[in-house]
């Protein structure tokens, strides 16, 4: 059903990644698989993960997102998880995944600035 | 307390492969939003349901089972009650099952324990061998 193929834009030295709709779990995997690859061909010292088009992240969706980041980690780069909806964010408190690690920011426009900060300085920059 | 069902018409959805779980949420977010929950109700009803879904295809024998969703009245108020039903090996510990942290399949185990947090009522029927039945249940405010 969801065949559906997300793009991965490239602005300067950063890659961008819009999540919407209904995903399942072979998608997510898909874009897992896609995002750490596309790091490591392009060099992008930094990934924004926008997920302000998710109206539902369950446990797995939660866990492969936090998976993908520290993948991108390990590839020496930085990834921001851009736009969690409010209901989206109270409900993924109450169910006890932990994210309180990941970096994440209200909006595009901030995550790139958290990003920058990241560049800068490395993991104190929040 | 009774719950009684209403009117409108139960849905049952066979679940067996990934592309149903999204189907049990879009009918989830349909019966949430005609009762009137709020978004943040509809998306904790419809997160423990996927959740529920999931542990079907992960743990239910031939990956298979069902969900019937309807539209329940108690004390005057509306609620969506979704209850999951597989011919799967079972529960041999509900207790265990619904602490955080604990799974036989390396996930994050926050299914069971999690959809309990985001449910107002969750009741699960389970013996070895005799399949499991996860009932949840959201109300209006």
């Amino acid at each position: 059903m969801t065949a559906e193929v997300f793009p991965i834009m490239r602005i300067g030295d950063t890659l961008l990644i819009s999540l919407q709709g209904e995903l399942d779990d072979a998608t997510v995997l898909r874009i897992e698989d896609r995002l750490a690859n596309e790091v490591a061909r392009t060099g992008a010292t930094g990934t924004l993960i926008d997920v302000s088009g998710l109206t539902i992240v369950d446990s797995f969706i939660a866990r492969v997102l936090t998976r993908v980041v520290g993948m991108i980690r390990l590839l020496g780069s930085h990834a921001v998880i851009v736009g969690i909806q409010p209901a989206v964010a109270i409900t993924l408190v109450e169910l006890g995944v932990p994210m309180g690690h990941l970096h994440t920011a209200l909006n595009a426009e901030q995550g790139m600035a958290l990003l920058r900060r990241l560049r800068d300085h490395g993991d104190r920059a929040d | 307390m009774a719950t009684e069902l209403t009117d409108a018409e139960a849905v049952v959805i066979t679940i067996s492969a990934e592309a149903d779980m999204i189907l049990v949420r879009q009918m989830l977010r349909a019966a949430a939003q005609r009762i009137g929950l709020g978004l943040v109700d509809q998306t904790k009803i419809i997160t423990a349901g996927s959740e529920l879904a999931r542990n079907i295809l992960t743990y239910a024998t031939g990956s298979r089972g069902t969900v019937r969703i309807e539209e329940v009245r108690a004390r005057g108020r509306k609620g969506v009650r979704a209850t999951f039903t597989d011919e799967g090996p079972g529960i041999p510990d509900i207790e265990q099952a619904l602490t955080d942290g604990f799974s036989t399949n390396r996930s994050l185990g926050l299914g069971l324990p999690g959809a309990r947090r985001l449910s107002d009522e969750m009741t699960i029927t389970s013996a070895p061998g005799s399949g499991t039945t996860v009932v949840i249940v959201k109300w209006a405010r």
